[in-house]
């Protein structure tokens, strides 16, 4: 079978998607639920050799189900207070100068309605 | 030494609004570059002027110049008043790039910290916030950069969403686009005109980062999905009131980077007549201000140099 240009990837990138799909689920998933999220054709085995090392990083906990598993991210005790904590750095950073370059910019109320006519969606 | 010394304070008010124009015939990498480049020449342009018209006023201070062995005779003419203002000035941009250098390194220090106690795996942070926002977070030599991201952001996009929002933060990392960024401030910083930069240079490095994304995964069309969405979702998020951000008239950056990534992918080498008149004036502008700050600072030390020989003999 030939190699999918996803296969060649880092690593580290295909780690962080598959904790990013984790992430964005609200329930366990298993290797198949995570394959099916991240819908770029990876194979399951890979997904599975991820998740286990992340598994074994302990940063995804796991529990049985059927023959496998299904993974969920470790929630961190502070994980909280971090959110707290960043959202002030960000808040702090909006009357000031700040390197941190975010992903979007916020929207006017024209800006939102040509965004969702070009994105093709009903506002 | 009079013209050539004040020309590189006023050719900013020329060249930044150049700039501007400029950058948007180019593609995103090379207009970044462009507008990052000529904030800093022109920032370290009127940093040298500042310095000889301050140097200028203090070579006429008797003590100083009995230290250096000048005759005043031949220093140059020039209104003590000019130069006690150049130093004036030349103290307090210097004061406030200071301020504008502990101010990011302190702002990057903290909201690290704030990253280092979420859950994270090699390059990226996940903080559970139902508010959706995500950034790179710049690295240090030591430290490697971040991907930081909320649990809104990535519920608020599919798989394939989510890999291009993290090729799209992966790419101001690995491009160190916050070294543009902070470069930019402290050329704001020492000439007013230069701040109109800052904005043009934010907006063409999330797209320099959307271009790359869409290369990465391979879809432009998805990429501009991502960007759309994401900054829907944001926007959905109550927001604390922001005093410095203006209900804008005319379109914001994020529906014309959703626009370019649904155009086909800009050609690098468009030939248009007025962009390359653009490049040739930009390119002219920057060249009397560097040939000035020069010619200046030669000025400077052959007069030092002449007022030397007059003690000595």
């Amino acid at each position: 079978m030939p190699e999918l240009p996803q296969a060649r990837r880092h690593a580290g990138e295909l780690e962080a998607q598959v904790l990013a799909a984790l992430w964005a689920a609200r329930t366990p998933l298993t290797p198949q639920d995570v394959q099916t999220a991240l819908g770029d054709g990876l194979a399951r085995t890979t997904i599975a050799t991820i998740l286990a090392r992340l598994h074994d990083k302990g940063t995804v906990g796991r529990t049985k189900a059927g023959r496998g598993f299904a993974y969920t991210p470790t929630v961190e005790d502070q994980a909280g207070l971090a959110a707290r904590r960043m959202r002030s750095e960000l808040e702090r950073g909006q009357d000031r100068s700040t390197v941190l370059a975010r992903f979007v910019s916020d929207l006017s109320d024209d800006d939102e309605r040509l965004l969702r006519e070009l994105l093709g969606e009903a506002s | 030494m009079t013209f050539t010394v004040w020309a590189p304070l006023l050719l900013p008010f020329l060249t930044a609004p150049l700039a501007r124009r400029f950058a948007e015939a180019l593609a995103p990498r090379t207009a970044a570059w462009m507008l990052a480049g000529t904030a800093a020449a022109l920032g370290g342009a009127t940093a040298v002027s500042l310095t000889l018209l301050t140097l200028t006023g203090l070579l006429r201070l008797p003590p100083v110049a009995a230290l250096g062995h000048l005759s005043p005779r031949w220093l140059p003419d020039g209104s003590p008043y000019t130069a006690a203002a150049a130093a004036l000035v030349l103290l307090t941009v210097t004061a406030l790039a200071l301020r504008t250098v502990h101010r990011q390194y302190a702002d990057l220090r903290r909201a690290r910290a704030a990253a280092a106690q979420a859950a994270a795996t090699g390059q990226l942070t996940v903080l559970e916030d139902e508010r959706a926002d995500a950034f790179a977070l710049p690295g240090l030599p030591w430290q490697p950069g971040r991907i930081v991201v909320t649990t809104g952001m990535l519920r608020a996009l599919d798989g394939p969403e989510r890999a291009a929002l993290l090729a799209h933060e992966r790419a101001h990392l690995t491009a160190q686009h916050h070294v543009f960024l902070a470069l930019t401030e402290y050329a704001a910083v020492l000439h007013p005109a230069l701040r109109g930069l800052r904005t043009p240079l934010g907006y063409h490095l999330e797209r320099w980062a959307d271009e790359t994304a869409a290369r990465a995964t391979g879809d432009r069309a998805l990429t501009a999905r991502a960007v759309g969405r994401a900054a829907l979702a944001a926007a959905r998020a109550p927001r604390p009131h922001r005093p410095g951000l203006a209900p804008a008239a005319h379109t914001g950056p994020v529906p014309r980077r959703v626009a370019a990534l649904l155009a086909p992918e800009p050609r690098p080498y468009r030939h248009a007549p007025a962009r390359t008149a653009a490049a040739v004036a930009l390119a002219a502008c920057l060249a009397l201000t560097g040939s000035t700050a020069l010619s200046a600072t030669t000025d400077l030390h052959h007069t030092v140099e002449a007022a030397q020989g007059e003690t000595h003999h």
